[in-house]
């Protein structure tokens, strides 16, 4: 088993509230990713999927109470100190966002824009040099007559292509990681696919690892090796993208799948029923039991953890492919 | 960016931004006016001594002379012809207008986008000597500091200044932090960019077109807040042909009108043009408060 190119260890994130007291945001989260795989990580808005990668890139907001480890390639992220953290961000670990359009300088050429990504890590290279490479990342990631588009400003763009060229410019400095927060969100459905494509030929070309952040379980499906399922701040499920899809443990996992709609649309979509919790008043024991169809006492007060199950590490108490029986305790 | 191939055309239907002559295109006539008015005055000053006018220190006549063909706008209580030294006032008045508004904004922008981007302790100092200073009249204050300095074109632009610096710094402040919450600085910061390459290329490039708007229109309120300033006798000292001054002196002589109606119209005239085109820019460049 190779090194793992990034490590997260029990990964805790809390914010203050007005009154003085601590919300976990993330609860104590492990993933690890290795060199050249795709992870997915999905789960419903607030469940902390963006925020776990921003942490260890130290984009949030000063006054966040970042606990715990994230290792890249071997270094520890949190609580590296500024100077050289900028240094990882943008070389070593490329971003893409969700919107691609607010995502850059309005008023700066996208050439001179992915100029400025390569130029801020090497000065070495001249701006010819880096706008003649700005010029072949537009072409390796299929956007036609890359030697006009890059004297183009982001609104001439339309938004697959906008996306292309974030793709682009997270690549300019040949990073070993990307991490992508919900690329496709914005996108139309036909694009979607095209730009999924995209990364997974990329991926394929480069080697580069991947971490995909999404609330689309379709997104992750056909480019993701491995699947984190999160819910409530802490991961819930997590294995091979296969025995997620065919040997589900976890409810909410379920509850995610069966929110799919089907090629034959036979019959109403199920739904999750009720909201995600907010972090100030997430339940005791199991954050998903007040949606769980199959909640009984002990997730009411106990914490699942996560463990292996079928082909997939759940933290349930109550895992689907068993019967529904008390815990020994 | 302004050379766009044939085939381009059909392909990005956005209009692309022409530059000057653009803009010019859409301002509002008033506003077309107004430059048209202010330009007048900065070719005056330029060019005012190369025109066949009388020397504006010189005795040309007899005193207190109402508008005739030979003196256009009369002569003044010491025989000087108010037209000449109305032209020549210029002179003085607009380059002290230029230069005045060029440091407040300079100073103004600086303190501010500093304040709006690094917020904390730096933010509350700036902006507490910002609440300070505009806690005062403008007048007020300009004439204590002209008063403490002496008089004098220099110190009373010192004093202006002092006055007119806190503006843009609650404005650019105002700026910073609306944008310094867009997406692309995010971006841009998991790019690896550092905190002063974030603000000088991401975010100050979005921030000027209030100040921008907001300078202009206070152009005309610096010449006039320099006349005043003159008229109180703190600016300008005779004889220099002032407007301010001059308007001072033609308030001692009130039935020889025509010695402050010329200096008054100059004002007036810097003003309203300053106003109608900075009007007129903020419909071009900031369209969300027109």
């Amino acid at each position: 088993m190779t090194a793992p190119l990034l490590d997260i260890r029990d990964l805790r994130i809390s914010f203050q509230a007005r009154d003085g007291s601590w919300a976990d945001a993330l609860c104590g989260i492990d993933l690890s990713l290795e060199p050249g795989k795709v992870l997915g990580i999905v789960g419903e808005s607030g469940s902390g999927k963006s925020i776990a990668m921003m942490a260890f890139l130290q984009l949030l907001p000063r006054g966040t109470r970042v606990q715990g480890s994230a290792k890249f390639k071997g270094q520890e992220l949190i609580g590296m100190p500024a100077s050289r953290i900028q240094r990882i961000r943008g070389k070593a670990i490329g971003c893409i966002f969700q919107d691609p359009l607010s995502a850059f300088n309005p008023v700066k050429t996208l050439g001179q824009q992915v100029v400025e990504a390569i130029r801020l890590h090497d000065r070495s290279i001249s701006k010819r040099a880096a706008l003649k490479e700005a010029e072949r990342l537009f072409e390796l990631v299929a956007i036609p007559q890359p030697e006009r588009r890059v004297r183009q400003y982001p609104h001439e763009f339309s938004g697959g292509m906008r996306q292309r060229a974030m793709i682009a410019m997270a690549l300019a400095n040949k990073p070993d990681l990307l991490i992508a927060d919900e690329p496709t969100t914005a996108l139309d459905v036909t694009v979607q696919a095209q730009i999924l494509d995209l990364l997974g030929d990329l991926r394929a070309e480069l080697g580069i690892g991947m971490v995909l952040i999404t609330h689309d379980l379709g997104v992750v499906a056909g480019i993701a090796d491995e699947i984190a399922v999160m819910y409530g701040g802490s991961v819930v499920e997590r294995g091979p993208t296969d025995p997620i899809f065919y040997e589900t443990s976890h409810p909410y996992t379920a509850g995610l799948i069966g929110a799919v709609p089907t090629l034959d649309g036979t019959g109403a979509l199920k739904q999750i029923e009720g909201t995600p919790p907010s972090i100030f008043s997430r339940p005791d024991g199991c954050a998903f039991h007040p949606r769980c169809g199959r909640a009984g006492d002990a997730c009411r007060v106990q914490t699942p953890r996560l463990e292996p199950h079928g082909g997939t590490a759940c933290a349930c108490h109550f895992p689907l492919t068993t019967l529904r029986e008390p815990v020994p305790s | 960016m302004a050379m766009t191939s044939p085939d381009t055309a059909g392909f990005s239907p956005r209009r692309r931004f022409e530059g000057t002559r653009d803009i010019w295109r859409r301002l509002p006539i008033t506003a077309k006016i107004g430059a048209l008015m202010l330009l007048f005055w900065i070719l005056t000053v330029l060019t005012v001594s190369f025109w066949p006018l009388a020397d504006p220190l010189a005795m040309v006549g007899r005193r207190l002379q109402p508008p005739s063909t030979a003196n256009w706008l009369g002569t003044d209580a010491l025989g000087r012809d108010v037209f000449a030294r109305t032209m020549y006032g210029a002179v003085w008045s607009i380059p002290i207008a230029v230069v005045v508004v060029a440091c407040a904004v300079l100073i103004g922008s600086t303190l501010g986008a500093l304040a709006g981007f690094f917020g904390g302790w730096s933010d509350s100092i700036i902006m507490r000597l910002v609440d300070v200073t505009v806690s005062f009249p403008p007048i007020l204050l300009a004439m204590a500091v002209a008063a403490v300095l002496g008089p004098g074109l220099a110190n009373a632009s010192i004093a202006m200044v002092i006055v007119w610096w806190p503006i843009y710094a609650r404005l650019m402040r105002a700026q910073v932090l609306e944008k310094r919450e867009n997406e692309h600085v995010e971006a841009a910061v998991a790019g690896g960019a550092g905190s002063l390459r974030v603000l000088g290329v991401h975010i100050l490039p979005l921030c000027w077109a209030p100040t921008l708007i907001n300078a202009t229109m206070d152009f005309g309120q610096v010449v006039l807040l320099a006349a005043s300033l003159s008229f109180i006798g703190l600016g300008a000292t005779p004889p220099s042909p002032e407007w301010g001054s001059m308007i001072s002196e033609g308030a001692t002589k009130f039935y020889s009108w025509w010695i402050a109606f010329g200096p008054g119209m100059a004002i007036l005239s810097v003003v309203l043009a300053t106003s109608f085109l900075g009007d007129g820019l903020r419909d071009v460049f900031d369209r969300r408060s027109a």
